[in-house]
């Protein structure tokens, strides 16, 4: 167990260094130059070689990825945005909360769904439930995350004007002045970019346990234990769930990088400024220290989310065992 | 009154190429303390015959008509609440893959403990002991220890031990083994077949073999009922089956028996494939296979009926009993000389 903890955060070193690194080739082999960007409106090239300097950007690459290693493991600093000089820690620690309630409102929208609609359309095969189910699945999986919150923005919150058309609350300290109250109104306005991020999982996760639910049911250890003469509820609690929500746990470890990538979407479409949306907002500025802090902050985060999948599967499956 | 009684059962299976009658009015009864055996090929309706008289099919796509009558009280027509007491406290059932009928998440101590605190109000500790004993009555070696392993951890034959420990642990009066043996190799195939015995003896219950292994059958059971294509097609005592088979289908199965006491060249088959039961073959079922085929069997069902001198020997074939006693006695001679 000890053995395997160490062996799989050396790997998580690996993967954070190739993660880094490639984002900082990637960051320099567009062909733009932020020093020119950040000279303003007439630059001189002087200007431009002093700004150049000013942020290492004169030194070769190497160089500057080692320099940003060092700051991040000696300082435990991500460094100062380009434009604004602001701190990326600070940058990142802001945003995060708000990715985060995003993320996990959502996720337990998605496994809330997925499990109920999943689970009910397996014991009723070919119901109503599991038809309508099932083309919900269909839309669900086909339609992008950008295009159903357009959607829904457009029906539910301009039409029908149930709920905010974008914006943030905070769930601890809302801003004074911006009409916000605390949990009910976070909930409230994220209630929409829940529903448009939890969409796509749900649906494949509907898929997933309805197929997992039903191919456990005719398992002969669950015949076995009716024939022990176990009531319904026991044998559905006891002997099918607990077999076939094991792989959810697998998909729901390898889903969480997947799902920071969707955030984007959904953030920018809400106009709600987590992670993914201060991501696309530096992109455009080629603001390298801001990218590079967010897919740090992003990696490490599936990194751990991983690892204590891995933890929590070994712990629920008796078959596998850590070594 | 006989512990399980039997009568006309039927059962068939609704399915997108239509009505497949797996069991079609077959029936029979077992007293307490006996050993029934149930033979036929892969398909012939044995198990779902012990999968209908338990309630185990999926209720949404069968139907089932007869009269399964277990103490008086008819286990096809219970609610499910009384038949939920009944099953694996007074008739417990054993499946043919050990390897699959055990839920791997949980230990075996675990199963084991369900199975008995389903049925008695006991306290975790007296189940726990109880469980205990009967893992060690099955002769799991280290019992203590190995209660709290997970059934992967457990070899095929522990398992099957471990699944027979399951089944008896609330003494149940009737045992149905659903090809206890198949899945196991030889030496561990006559090690379940002696504990069996064995724990009929100390524990008085009366156990339904379904099988297709004749020797198996020579082994353990009292009466033996052939089938074939979801019918009985001969219903005798042990003896009888192996010293006076009267159905061709019978002598098929006996014929195809290796031996080691006599010497042949070639084990005889039954040529063919047994029949689909989505549209069985008009008349008697066997004729398409059987080497004896004549033309009333083609178009009448031969009714299951005594033979003239022994009333407990029931067999359904057209054939005239002199010609059956001389192929039985032929077939006999030459490949089953010191059968039974």
């Amino acid at each position: 167990m000890f053995r395997y903890l160490v062996r799989r955060l050396l790997w998580a070193c690996v993967l954070f260094l190739a993660v880094t690194f490639v984002t900082y080739v990637i960051f320099f082999v567009i062909p733009v130059d932020p020093a020119r960007l950040l000279a303003g409106k007439n630059p001189t090239p002087a200007g431009i070689q002093r700004i150049r300097h000013d942020l290492g950007l004169d030194k070769p690459v190497p160089i500057q990825y080692l320099k940003f290693l060092k700051r991040l493991v000696v300082d435990r600093s991500l460094g100062e945005s380009y434009s604004t000089n602001e701190q990326v820690n600070t940058i990142v620690l802001n945003a995060a909360p708000i990715t985060a309630s995003l993320v996990f409102g959502g996720l337990v929208l998605w496994l809330l769904v997925g499990l109920t609609v999943g689970i009910l359309s397996a014991l009723r095969p070919r119901s109503l439930l599991d038809r309508t189910g099932m083309v919900f699945v269909l839309v669900g999986i086909s339609a992008h995350p950008v295009w159903i919150g357009l959607i829904l923005i457009y029906f539910i919150s301009f039409k029908l004007g149930w709920t905010p058309i974008s914006g943030y609350c905070d769930f601890i300290n809302p801003l004074p002045g911006s009409g916000c109250n605390g949990p009910v109104d976070w909930a409230y306005h994220l209630l929409l970019p829940w529903c448009t991020y939890a969409i796509l999982f749900a649906a494949t996760y509907v898929r997933m346990i309805r197929a997992n639910v039903m191919e456990t049911l005719n398992e002969d250890y669950v015949r076995t234990a009716r024939a022990k003469g176990a009531p319904e509820r026991t044998v559905m609690r006891s002997h099918v769930l607990r077999n076939a929500l094991l792989p959810v746990v697998t998909m729901l470890g390898m889903d969480i990088g997947l799902a920071l990538g969707g955030a984007v979407f959904t953030e920018n479409v809400y106009g709600i400024q987590g992670l993914g949306f201060r991501l696309i907002d530096a992109i455009t500025q080629f603001d390298l220290p801001i990218v590079l802090g967010v897919t740090v902050f992003g990696t490490v985060c599936i990194i751990v989310f991983n690892l204590i999948v891995d933890l929590i599967y070994a712990w629920i499956d008796p078959r596998i065992r850590l070594t | 009154m006989a512990l399980l009684e039997v009568k006309d059962l039927r059962t068939a299976f609704r399915t997108d190429d239509g009505i497949v009658k797996a069991v079609d009015g077959v029936s029979f009864s077992i007293e307490k303390g006996e050993t029934l055996g149930i033979v036929g090929e892969s398909g012939s309706g044995k198990s779902v015959t012990c999968l209908t008289v338990m309630g185990l099919n999926s209720k949404r796509n069968t139907i089932t008509t007869g009269e399964a009558l277990f103490k008086g009280e008819n286990l096809l027509e219970m609610n499910s609440g009384r038949l939920r007491d009944i099953r694996g406290n007074d008739i417990a059932m054993i499946f043919q893959d050990p390897m699959t009928s055990l839920n791997p998440v949980h230990t075996i101590g675990r199963q084991l403990t369900e199975a008995i605190r389903l049925h008695r109000d006991v306290s975790k500790k007296t189940a726990r002991a109880r469980a205990l004993e009967l893992l060690k009555a099955v002769g799991i070696p280290r019992a203590e220890r190995r209660i709290d392993d997970y059934p992967h951890q457990f070899s095929g034959g522990m398992r099957q031990r471990v699944m027979i420990a399951m089944a008896l642990v609330n003494d149940p009066d009737l045992l149905i083994a659903d090809e206890p043996t198949t899945a196991l190799d030889v030496t561990t195939q006559a090690q379940i077949l002696n504990l069996m015995q064995r724990l009929q003896k100390d524990f008085g219950s009366a156990i339904i073999m379904i099988t297709h292994d004749l020797g198996v059958v020579a082994e353990v059971a009292n009466d033996v009922i052939v089938m074939y294509a979801a019918q009985v097609v001969e219903q005798a005592p042990v003896d009888a089956i192996f010293t006076r088979p009267h159905m061709p289908y019978t002598w098929g199965l006996l014929g195809s028996l290796p031996r080691l006491d006599v010497h042949v060249d070639r084990l005889v088959q039954i040529p063919g494939q047994p029949p689909s039961l989505l549209r069985p073959p008009s008349g008697c079922r066997f004729h398409p296979r059987c080497p004896y085929v004549m033309d009333i069997c083609t178009s009448k069902d031969p009714e299951l009926l005594p033979i003239s001198d022994d009333p407990t020997h029931l067999q359904a074939c057209h054939l005239d009993e002199d010609t059956k006693d001389r192929e039985a006695t032929k077939l006999l001679a030459g490949t089953l000389a010191e059968a039974s």
